[in-house]
């Protein structure tokens, strides 16, 4: 069980040069993998690339040995840095978990979300706030792998600790592989099992 | 500038630009529900035919004269513009759905985005009231055959706002979200693209009207519209020149201002309803 990135190579247009180059990396569904680089180095390319956002790359993205079809669910879900901008502005809470799926009241409770919120649209919520729907609504039974791009960077302390915690919990339970993407290495210390620097496994010239 | 009272505005009431926005769409609806629901209940004995009030100039009895068969032109006028507004609303009604669909197919791929501007640029080169000759004749005249006539020309404004619109859409990330999601074209462009181009929807169809209006009357002006006998304001139009020479001026002032006065109307809730739905176009 097992999300497979081989030999991945892409450039945002054809003539320019590439930025990423037979990039090869691998999670197992009870891994937490954090990829680190710098700014400018390609890693939300990558998180697009392994989670269907950008489809005219070279090379082979694997779920479990097979290709994704794209018009089912991905099991690779991308989390967004900006949790306002992935939220039609038109809609409830409600219905924006809803394209995904009704987590149980558990599920809701773990991660902090309270009912009176649900009928709210997402202009009345704080990005922090925002931030939990936009993870719980991408943690679908369907989602094998999940990709956190930078999902914390704007949050504080005591939210990042919470948010962590309640998705990792989930995670583990769940089987779940995640690759978390950060600058923030003390973060990558304490949650992952294991830390992938992009620089080090991109072969450019 | 040292004095505040000096610098102010002279206004008739106090009151916000929310507040006169609403007003003035409160005030111009009214005008046109009335002008449409007394059209709904004329009374028909004063359009026979009484060559004893043949050709009178206005009077207190016919406010807007009568013509050379003794008609009250105020009833007449009346009834032309009811039908006008009749004909608009149905055409629109065409005009909205065509425009929606076509909207909307363009969000599916870049096909079908090339094939709905093509389909716009075709319509748009043909001259308009040609091509609504053309198409109320094909669909046989009449009532009938201008309602098709002006419904099936008047989407391609609509239509190309609403493709611009639906392209920015197509760039967000919860539109790209919502494909990784499993979900369908279809669903994509019916529940997260339709929501968000509904106020486009609501004002283009309000200004459309005008549009639809005037060219209803000048199709009919022209002898292609509506059937003479119907006191349509095209019909009353083209009589009244043959009677101008004569020194009866009333036979076109009044309608042509009439039908001048409706269109402006709605010209202005279309105005003011943007200015409420989208405020950052009230400044300029």
């Amino acid at each position: 069980m097992t999300l497979k990135v081989e030999k991945v190579s892409y450039g945002y247009k054809s003539r320019s040069p590439q930025i990423l180059k037979e990039v090869s990396l691998s999670v197992n569904n009870n891994q937490t993998i954090g990829l680190m680089g710098d700014s400018g180095s390609g890693k939300t390319t990558l998180c697009k690339i392994i989670s269907g956002y950008i489809t005219n790359y070279e090379g082979t993205v694997t779920v479990d040995g097979e290709i994704v079809n794209k018009n089912e669910y991905n099991p690779v879900q991308l989390i967004f840095q900006h949790p306002e901008k992935t939220m039609n502005p038109k809609w409830k809470m409600k219905q924006v978990l809803e394209e995904s799926w009704m987590p149980p009241q558990d599920v809701l409770d773990e991660f902090g979300i309270r009912n009176s919120w649900l009928d709210r649209y997402p202009s009345e919520l704080s990005g922090g706030e925002l931030q939990r729907f936009s993870i719980l609504r991408s943690l679908n039974p369907k989602t094998k792998y999940v990709i956190a791009d930078e999902i914390t960077t704007m949050l504080d302390a005591i939210s990042q600790v919470q948010i962590w915690t309640s998705l990792s919990n989930y995670c583990q339970k769940n089987k779940v592989g995640i690759l978390i993407v950060s600058h923030d290495k003390k973060l990558l210390d304490t949650v992952c099992d294991d830390i992938i620097v992009l620089n080090q496994i991109n072969n450019l010239d | 500038m040292t004095n505040k009272n000096e610098t102010k505005q002279w206004t008739l009431y106090n009151a916000n630009l929310r507040t006169k926005t609403l007003v003035i769409i409160g005030l111009s609806l009214l005008v046109l529900v009335l002008i449409f629901v007394s059209y709904l209940f004329i009374d028909t004995s004063s359009i026979t035919t009484n060559f004893a009030n043949a050709n009178q100039a206005p009077s207190l009895s016919h406010i807007f004269g009568t013509d050379w068969m003794g008609r009250d032109m105020f009833t007449r006028t009346l009834s032309g513009i009811g039908l006008s507004i009749g004909v608009g609303a149905f055409a629109s009604i065409i005009s909205t759905i065509v425009a929606i669909t076509l909207g909307l197919l363009s969000s599916f791929n870049k096909f079908f985005d090339e094939l709905v501007a093509w389909i716009i640029d075709l319509f748009n080169s043909i001259p308009h009231i040609l091509l609504i000759i053309l198409i109320s004749i094909s669909f046989g005249g009449g009532f009938y055959g201008v309602i098709m006539g002006v419904g099936l020309t008047h989407w391609t404004p609509l239509a190309r706002v609403l493709r611009a619109e639906v392209k920015k859409i197509k760039t967000t990330d919860y539109v790209k979200l919502s494909s990784q999601l499993g979900k369908s074209k279809i669903w994509i462009a019916t529940k997260h693209i339709l929501p968000l181009v509904t106020s486009q929807i609501i004002v283009g169809v309000i200004l459309m009207f005008p549009h639809a209006i005037m060219h209803e009357a000048s199709i009919t002006f022209l002898g292609f519209g509506l059937p003479p006998h119907e006191p349509a304001i095209g019909v009353i139009l083209s009589e009244s020149m043959n009677y101008l020479s004569a020194g009866y001026w009333w036979l076109a002032l009044f309608p042509g201002l009439t039908l001048l006065i409706v269109v402006l109307l709605f010209d202005l809730i279309g105005e003011n309803v943007e200015k409420l739905l989208n405020p950052e176009t009230a400044q300029t």
